[in-house]
């Protein structure tokens, strides 16, 4: 108890503090306020994109093609004259929901093969950790390519792919979690009293292992989004006319040095959606852990 | 040679806003040439803090915001850290608390008693080798000219202070800070370790300022002392005076807190059902091996934790495991806990014969339960202290809900704690209440046995004093059994009945604490008891 040890490790972050009392009193900054303002108009585009979007997103105009932004159109039109932010609108539940199919297998699968390896040990731990470092020696992408040749196109298709390629690295954290609080002193007092497996795991080790990986999945969540981006863009995924942003890239790319706005926004909005997804991750952390 | 006068240091809070707080209130002190002036106090006393101040380590955040610090006649309350670099080392050694901790693991010690020398130009890179060679002798450290080439995680605790001592007279320094240079030590390294600080005072006419909370070490090891409260001085003057003849209150509860002083403190308790008590635990012929691995030829090489231990503990009694580390006495616990398996011997339990598969820990948790050394490591950082002490209780699925709250309300009275604390967790109390809490939970199931392992290692004298006076009220209330772990011979004496000596595994000696104090039959016990620091030979 001496006097050295009530100095904190790290100062808060000079971020600028929002105006709103709520916000400040959870210690958010701007940057997190403005994330999950995004977020959230993200999620009403999923929700109710016949609301939002202003015209059919498949409704074709070939009389106006290529425009350019403007008031009628503010992310402008395609080559066969689709608005492109009606697109985008509609485009965001299939990417979106194929993120989350991605990262809660990956989440599940993993933390289940990482908390009984950690706990169970020996031959089955040897085996699961040396299948997991053959998957984490593949580049994701690659794997994620393998499986979907395999199990055919489609967007469903394309989450299971993005998936099964995560389940590596959720298996690698919740493994060295549960591996950390396995000896720790509490735990072994618990088992000594004669607590049964199932009630050292439910009660001691996962809640205490949880929120590291709760965190990675949201971090896995923004990069989920770009490999099912990246998988529609190389045409594994999502096929046309569907409105998926990769997609959306992908058809814009022959026009790029006349329409650059055909990449520019669905990009923009990719990026910004992985950000503020990361800003999530960071927040959950604070809250969380 | 140190001369402090009136001063006050403080701490700048986190918020800006906030005032300082003062840590260091009017202390005045003065160190002469050959002497050694020991700083006595508790966590938070302020101790460490003045130590650093004398050698110009305060934390960014600390200052000293009035009175003044002479080193040889010169003013250095002011220095900035590049005069402060001229001065330490040279002019000031410093030997910190934690030997592992405060040398490079990743450098050999020679290289970092030569790091010293070569910064203050005292050997050239030709010469520093045989140089480090004879510091290293000096400080007492065997074959030095090898030694210098390990890594420190190779050396004992007591060779790796020694390490530290090297380097902090390593330019003869006139005066030597010791931060508790032996608090991490057993009981006979830290002897061994004090009187090399004697004999390099002596040769070398250091001043040494020796900062400890172990009261008992004072009388032996120095000429002034200065007792330390809260940032105040309570008490200040000869060593042998202080102590005979204490003035301050706060003193005179210092010294009975502390186990080494008042070694009688519990002579007139009621104990135990008397000495034709059956034994509650026996065991015998007690042995366990720990296989390290092999050494050529595919033989296993073995250690013996335990090399056939026997002793007896009765009913109601407080039987003590003593040795140092290595000694075996946590294998002995583990194993009477039922936590470990051992190769052959007999252990009975309350008459029966021990089982230790993990499907009768909940039967032997009704009988036995341990009292962990950490208590913080011990429970659920996500725990409520409810939670904490019911656990037991759901576990073993006794009663409902309203039963358990009772119990857990009882338990908690028990030992002494105000009920607020139920709703709160483990990192928001402090030391001595989480001490209890582990207690708490291991008297929740009526247990007839408590294993206590260390259960006041971590805690300071005052602390310690009351979570002991607690122990000693519970085993009179409840006719509880204790086994009682621990290296802190002035403490076993005070409250145990009976001892087992080990070492290395082996049983050394065992017996009443009057027959084993006072007439230690084998010298090893005998090597332990006199290195005890403070003891008041007992009159036979």
């Amino acid at each position: 108890m001496s006097v050295q040890a009530t100095v904190r490790s790290a100062p808060a972050s000079p971020a600028a503090a929002p105006r709103i009392p709520w916000a400040r009193r959870r210690g958010l900054s701007v940057g997190d306020v403005l994330s999950v303002a995004f977020l959230l108009l993200v999620l009403a585009c999923i929700l109710l994109p016949g609301v939002l979007a202003p015209f059919d997103p498949l409704a074709e105009s070939p009389d106006h093609p290529l425009e350019a932004p403007s008031l009628g159109h503010p992310f402008g039109t395609d080559y066969i004259g689709r608005d492109v932010l009606s697109r985008v609108i509609h485009g965001s539940a299939t990417t979106i929901s194929g993120s989350v199919i991605a990262v809660i297998l990956g989440l599940v699968v993993g933390s289940v093969l990482g908390l009984t390896s950690a706990y169970f040990g020996r031959a089955y731990d040897t085996a699961v950790s040396r299948v997991v470092d053959v998957l984490l020696s593949i580049p994701a992408l690659l794997l994620a390519i393998t499986i979907i040749v395999a199990l055919g196109f489609g967007t469903v298709n394309a989450a299971i792919a993005v998936g099964v390629s995560s389940v590596a690295v959720f298996c690698r954290l919740m493994r060295s979690e549960v591996l950390t609080i396995k000896h720790q002193p509490f735990v072994e007092a618990s088992e000594h009293l004669g607590a049964n497996k199932i009630w050292l795991l439910g009660r001691h080790i996962l809640p205490n292992a949880y929120s590291s990986v709760l965190s990675l999945a949201a971090l896995q969540f923004g990069s989920a989004i770009l490999s099912i981006a990246a998988l529609s863009f190389l045409g594994y995924g999502a096929q046309p006319p569907n409105p998926e942003w990769g997609l959306l890239i992908a058809e814009g790319r022959n026009y790029i040095a006349t329409a650059p706005w055909l990449v520019a926004f669905p990009s923009v909005v990719i990026i910004l959606t992985v950000l503020s997804v990361g800003k999530l991750s960071q927040i959950v952390r604070k809250q969380v852990g | 040679m140190i001369v402090a006068q009136s001063l006050h240091i403080e701490y700048a809070s986190e918020a800006p806003h906030l005032p300082a707080v003062q840590v260091v209130d009017d202390v005045s002190f003065q160190l002469e040439r050959g002497q050694t002036l020991a700083v006595v106090g508790q966590s938070g006393s302020g101790k460490t803090t003045i130590a650093r101040a004398a050698i110009g380590l305060l934390p960014s955040h600390g200052r000293i915001s009035s009175g003044s610090v002479h080193i040889l006649g010169r003013d250095v309350t002011g220095y900035g850290q590049k005069q402060w670099r001229d001065l330490r080392g040279g002019t000031i050694g410093f030997v910190p608390q934690d030997p592992l901790g405060s040398l490079d693991p990743l450098q050999r010690v020679g290289d970092q008693v030569a790091e010293t020398l070569l910064v203050h130009g005292r050997a050239t890179r030709r010469d520093v080798r045989s140089k480090v060679t004879r510091l290293l002798d000096r400080v007492g450290i065997r074959n030095p000219a090898e030694r210098a080439r390990s890594y420190p995680h190779q050396l004992s605790g007591g060779q790796l202070q020694r390490v530290l001592i090297a380097i902090a007279i390593a330019v003869d320094p006139a005066v030597l800070v010791a931060d508790e240079p032996t608090s991490a030590l057993d009981v006979t390294v830290q002897k061994r370790i004090l009187d090399l600080l004697a004999d390099l005072q002596e040769e070398l006419g250091l001043g040494i300022l020796f900062i400890t909370h172990d009261l008992a070490l004072v009388r032996e090891h120095s000429d002034s002392v200065l007792v330390l409260n809260e940032g105040r001085v309570r008490e200040a003057g000869a060593a042998t005076e202080v102590l005979d003849h204490p003035k301050d209150p706060y003193t005179v509860t210092l010294m009975s807190d502390a186990p080494a002083l008042s070694p009688g403190k519990y002579a007139g308790r009621h104990t135990g059902a008397g000495p034709s008590a059956a034994p509650l635990l026996e065991v015998r012929n007690l042995t366990k091996t720990f296989a390290t691995g092999r050494r050529g030829k595919g033989q296993p090489s073995t250690v013996a934790a335990l090399d056939s231990v026997s002793f007896s503990v009765a009913s109601g009694s407080t039987h003590a495991l003593v040795g140092e580390s290595g000694s075996g006495k946590t294998t002995t616990a583990r194993i009477i806990a039922g936590l470990s398996t051992f190769d052959s011997g007999e252990v009975f339990v309350d008459g029966r014969p021990l089982k230790t598969d993990p499907r009768s820990y909940r039967q032997n948790a009704r009988v036995l339960q341990t009292v962990q050394q950490n208590p913080l490591a011990a429970m659920d950082p996500r725990y409520t202290i409810s939670d904490v002490i019911e656990e037991p209780l759901r576990i073993a699925g006794s009663g409902d809900r309203a039963s358990r709250h009772s119990a857990v309300r009882d338990v908690i009275d028990r030992v002494a704690l105000p009920s607020d604390v139920l709703g709160r967790r483990p990192l928001e109390i402090s030391g001595g209440q989480r001490q209890r809490v582990v207690l708490a939970r291991a008297l929740v199931l009526a247990p007839k046995i408590l294993v206590l392992d260390e259960p006041t290692s971590a805690l300071d004298v005052t602390v310690q004093a009351q979570i002991v006076d607690l122990l000693v009220d519970l085993q009179t209330q409840l006719g509880l059994t204790y086994l009682f772990i621990s290296h802190d011979l002035s403490l076993v004496r005070q409250i145990s009945d009976t001892v087992t000596v080990l070492e290395h595994g082996r049983l050394v000696e065992s017996g009443s604490i009057a027959e084993v104090f006072g007439n230690p039959a084998d010298p090893y016990t005998a090597r332990l008891i006199d290195a005890v620091p403070g003891r008041i030979p007992l009159t036979v």
